[in-house]
């Protein structure tokens, strides 16, 4: 193929990511703590431009544990788009301080946190494709 | 608290809906509306297998594309008249925008002429493809 090869990532790491996401928002959501929200904000900002801090720390307790190196990597880009998804619900959920859009955004987020760190359903990966395909409509096949 | 138990609670249920709907083969509406793609498989380089192709739409590092992989070129090496063709989703967006894929991976059954039969999003069980194969 012509295109150059994505990033592969151990996949744990972005799962440990979602965990500690969803116990974050878990706090956000009841007591309505913005400012760590805008943290969590900072870190889905990271995430988007690859550079999430839950990789290292994967890392870290992988080798604390003696954990196997990954079966298998998974492409780094899909989770990219989930981290930006999940940015935007953040800043939403901010500029809607002191509105219901705030729990609205912030519960948005959490379950998709949730769904991502219980069951392994990255909802901001399955937008990867779908995305790709309405932002490239005049590309040939 | 309140939303947060609900809210964990309808996640919890959404996922496990997600998690069973996994790979499931669907008929494609019913044979009459059946989409002919003999044209698009030619154009893919590949040649339709006389009782089935299994068109495999996958995408980079994608651990359920890989077992996807694995099972549907067994079956096809061991079905007669099967044939598996793995498409690059991200090298033919065109194709899977006018297919109406979603997600890798996705698998289409053809039929012997080419026409798609059934289709199956996620990791597809062994059984459910070889359930799916024409006769």
């Amino acid at each position: 193929m012509s295109t150059t090869r994505p990033a592969g990532v151990d996949p744990r790491g972005p799962r440990l990511g979602a965990g500690v996401t969803t116990a974050v928002l878990a706090v956000v959501l009841v007591t309505g703590a913005w400012p760590l929200l805008a943290l969590q904000a900072g870190v889905f900002a990271l995430g988007a431009a690859g550079r999430s801090p839950y990789g290292p720390l994967w890392r870290a307790v992988r080798r604390a544990l003696g954990l196997a190196p990954p079966a298998a990597l998974e492409d780094a880009r899909p989770l990219r788009t989930a981290q930006a998804v999940g940015l935007v619900f953040a800043l939403v959920a901010l500029v809607g301080v002191g509105t219901p859009v705030f729990a609205v955004a912030v519960s948005a987020a959490l379950v998709a946190a949730f769904l991502n760190a219980a069951f392994g359903l990255c909802l901001g990966c399955e937008l990867h494709l779908f995305l790709l395909t309405h932002t490239h409509r005049r590309s040939t096949a | 608290m309140l939303l947060l138990a609900v809210l964990l609670a309808a996640a919890t249920a959404a996922g496990l809906v997600w998690r069973a709907r996994q790979g499931r083969v669907r008929q494609v509406q019913d044979d009459d509306a059946a989409q002919d793609l003999t044209a698009e498989v030619t154009a893919l380089g590949a040649v339709l297998g006389e009782r089935a192709t299994l068109l495999q739409f996958s995408s980079a590092f994608c651990a359920p594309c890989r077992a996807t992989r694995t099972l549907l070129a067994h079956v096809a090496g061991t079905e007669p008249g099967v044939v598996h063709v793995e498409v690059d989703a991200e090298q033919h967006l065109e194709l899977v925008r006018r297919l109406d894929v979603r997600k890798t991976p996705t698998t289409l059954v053809l039929d012997g002429r080419g026409r798609e039969v059934r289709r199956a999003s996620g990791a597809p069980r062994r059984a459910d493809v070889l359930a799916a194969l024409p006769s």
